[in-house]
């Protein structure tokens, strides 16, 4: 493929269609829009369905009822109408159905600021949905891995047949990058499970070896039930102690066996590092710049970069080298991933963080600036 | 339409889940059994039909019935009914929601459901009231009527729902009633087979909660009063406008032909594939 200029959102809208996203319903809200103006065009080309949906309330329930129908399905949105889809994010989270949610974080809370970036959404994405259930939350810092992470996003939303959040920050959604995208047949892309037994022994919620149920779609000859309500293992609505423990436990325990292909993570210049920036989105960019202009002063500085941020990839903060002994997590919120890094690193580390709140990026400055800083006390 | 041949068992998941939840009285079941003998009357395949609801009482209709059964969340039926309509559209889709849930909380997919003009039929089940809730004044709740948030009566205006389906852009409007069945059946097919979003509005009982309140006594007095207060699509061409005046018309109210949704993206498509 010939290196063209794209932009984070483009880039997303050619994820989708390279992992087969094949409907999209959506709502206009900036910074998104570009996802669905493009997929509106370019879904039909492909045989695939665009529709733009009342508000995001309905455009949650259009993919999830397009998902049920056996289409890969997506939508985009930003702050305000995130928080609209979380009602029927839990839908899909306990009726087990695949698909992407991408937020395209801007300044809040409410209508915030609509055109600045921000990474506030952190804890929402995790737990914006009552409830208990798992999540799958990935943050692309370029143009390039929101292509990679789109794909990544479709097909864990289908291995694992849940809905999975691509969180990306208004800097991410409309950085323009040259950028080389992978030859379509080198995109590996995964189909969700699908029964082969005859109809009548399906059982669309039973207990597998992945803890993933096999998924019929409908209109393919196996008639089932799906609900909201606590269900067994047929779909049905219980409140029977040992289904609806089971069923919990096993929402969790399908992610858990996969944590080690979930967890997405680099490293950078970590080997002989004493301090560490750990950071994700936009501000993992002024993180690498921070460690390159560290390290020509003679500081011994990594970068962790996180990928995906929930589940959070614990095993990255406790397989750090163990000469590290200071952190520094720069977001631009009031430390909502800072606290996570504090309480997986049990002590072992003296965790700071740099929070802007501002609508302004955080440049490489300020993060040296806050590793430098001493502790208040 | 003949209706006692239709052998409402093989559509039921009567092993796996019945007795059903509704109270002795309640019209649901009448509604559901509409449902059935329209579908069996129109030989649909159960492989290719599905049955999506909302919350509330109505919506666990999509529980007893064996069909692709979709149960959401609460007034968004008609939103994952337009989702999966949309990306299937060989699949027939019949939404059933009550009037709480198509109404107040689902007003906004409901007018926008209408205007799309989607091939989806959606079957109001207006008992005026949230019943599961404990009754509580709905969209559709008359004027002074008492409900357990409306102790000394309702000050709400109510909706008309086919004129308001009919202004937002259904192709089909009716409103049937459970007393008069066998008009039911006949209107609950029309609606199921008219392409383009279709409304039927069902005026059913709730004697457990509504009428207790109001003091309407029990199922079978509701749907005395039913007959009595509702005219039948039958006799509407022999009264005058003066017999017609304040009373509430049963029948088909609009049936329009106009573009489809699914059909017209269809053609978008073609065209999209050829440039």
């Amino acid at each position: 493929m010939e290196a063209k200029l794209l932009m984070g959102n483009e880039a997303c809208a050619e994820g989708a269609l390279a992992a087969g996203v094949r409907f999209y319903g959506g709502y206009p809200i900036t910074p998104s829009n570009e996802i669905g103006e493009i997929l509106s065009s370019r879904l039909p080309a492909v045989g695939g369905r665009f529709i733009q949906m009342e508000d995001e309330i309905g455009s949650m329930a259009a993919i999830i009822g397009a998902s049920i129908a056996g289409l890969k399905a997506m939508t985009a949105t930003s702050g305000p109408g995130f928080s609209l889809m979380q009602e029927n994010l839990g839908f899909a989270a306990i009726a087990e159905v695949p698909c992407v949610v991408v937020n395209v974080m801007r300044a809040g809370p409410s209508t915030g600021m609509p055109t600045l970036p921000a990474q506030g959404d952190v804890m929402q994405a995790r737990w914006g949905t009552h409830g208990d259930h798992p999540s799958i939350v990935l943050c692309p810092s370029s143009v390039r891995e929101v292509f990679d992470l789109t794909v990544t996003a479709v097909n864990f939303s289908e291995k694992y047949r849940m809905p999975v959040i691509l969180l990306m920050d208004e800097v991410i959604g409309h950085l323009r990058e040259k950028v080389t995208l992978p030859q379509p047949e080198s995109i590996q892309v995964v189909e969700r499970p699908r029964p082969d037994c005859p109809p009548e022994w399906y059982k669309p919620f039973e207990d597998t070896k992945t803890g993933v149920p096999s998924m019929a779609a409908f209109g393919d000859g196996y008639r089932y039930h799906i609900t909201g309500l606590t269900h067994d293992s047929m779909g049905f609505p219980t409140t029977k102690k040992d289904e609806v423990e089971s069923l919990i436990q096993r929402l969790f325990r399908k992610i858990r066996q996969g944590f080690e292909e979930i967890m997405l993570y680099e490293t950078f210049l970590m080997e002989d590092a004493t301090a560490a920036i750990v950071a994700y989105g936009c501000t993992a960019r002024s993180a690498k710049s921070a460690v390159l202009m560290l390290r020509k002063e003679g500081m011994k500085v990594g970068l962790l970069k996180l990928s995906t941020l929930w589940p959070f990839p614990r095993v990255a903060v406790e397989s750090l080298p163990e000469q590290v002994q200071e952190l520094v997590v720069p977001e631009m919120n009031m430390g909502q991933l800072y606290r996570e890094v504090v309480r997986v690193g049990h002590g072992r580390f003296r965790v700071k963080k740099v929070s802007r709140i501002d609508g302004e990026l955080i440049t490489p400055q300020e993060i040296i600036y806050g590793l430098k800083r001493r502790e208040r006390k | 339409m003949k209706t006692e041949h239709a052998d409402v068992y093989q559509y039921l998941r009567h092993e796996k889940k019945f007795p059903l939840i509704w109270c002795p009285g309640c019209g649901n079941g009448i509604i559901m059994g509409s449902m059935i003998r329209a579908v069996d009357a129109l030989g649909m395949a159960k492989d290719k039909t599905s049955i999506v609801s909302g919350i509330g009482c109505s919506g666990r209709v999509s529980t007893y019935m064996d069909f692709n059964t979709l149960h959401t969340t609460h007034g968004r039926a008609l939103a994952f009914a337009t989702g999966l309509k949309f990306a299937r559209p060989e699949l027939a889709v019949i939404v059933a929601m009550g009037d709480g849930d198509a109404l107040a909380i689902g007003g906004n997919h409901f007018i926008h459901a209408a205007r799309r003009n989607i091939d989806l039929t959606a079957i109001i089940f207006n008992n005026s009231i949230y019943g599961m809730t404990g009754g509580q004044i709905s969209p559709t709740t008359p004027l002074g009527s008492i409900a357990s948030t409306a102790r000394m009566g309702n000050i709400e205006n109510p909706f008309d729902v086919p004129k308001l389906a009919e202004a937002a852009g259904a192709a089909f409007v009716a409103r049937g009633s459970t007393y008069h069945v066998d008009e039911l059946d006949e209107l609950m097919a029309r609606a199921i087979s008219k392409k383009g979003f279709s409304v039927l509005e069902v005026i059913t009982p709730c004697p457990t909660i509504y009428g207790r309140n109001n003091r309407l006594g029990n199922g079978v007095s509701m749907l005395k009063q039913q007959r009595d207060s509702l005219v039948s699509m039958h006799d509407v061409q022999s009264m005058s406008p003066e017999e017609l005046r304040g009373k509430t018309v049963l029948g088909v109210l609009a049936d329009l032909d106009k573009p489809e949704y699914c059909e017209e993206y269809e053609k978008l498509m073609e065209r999209a594939q050829k440039a």
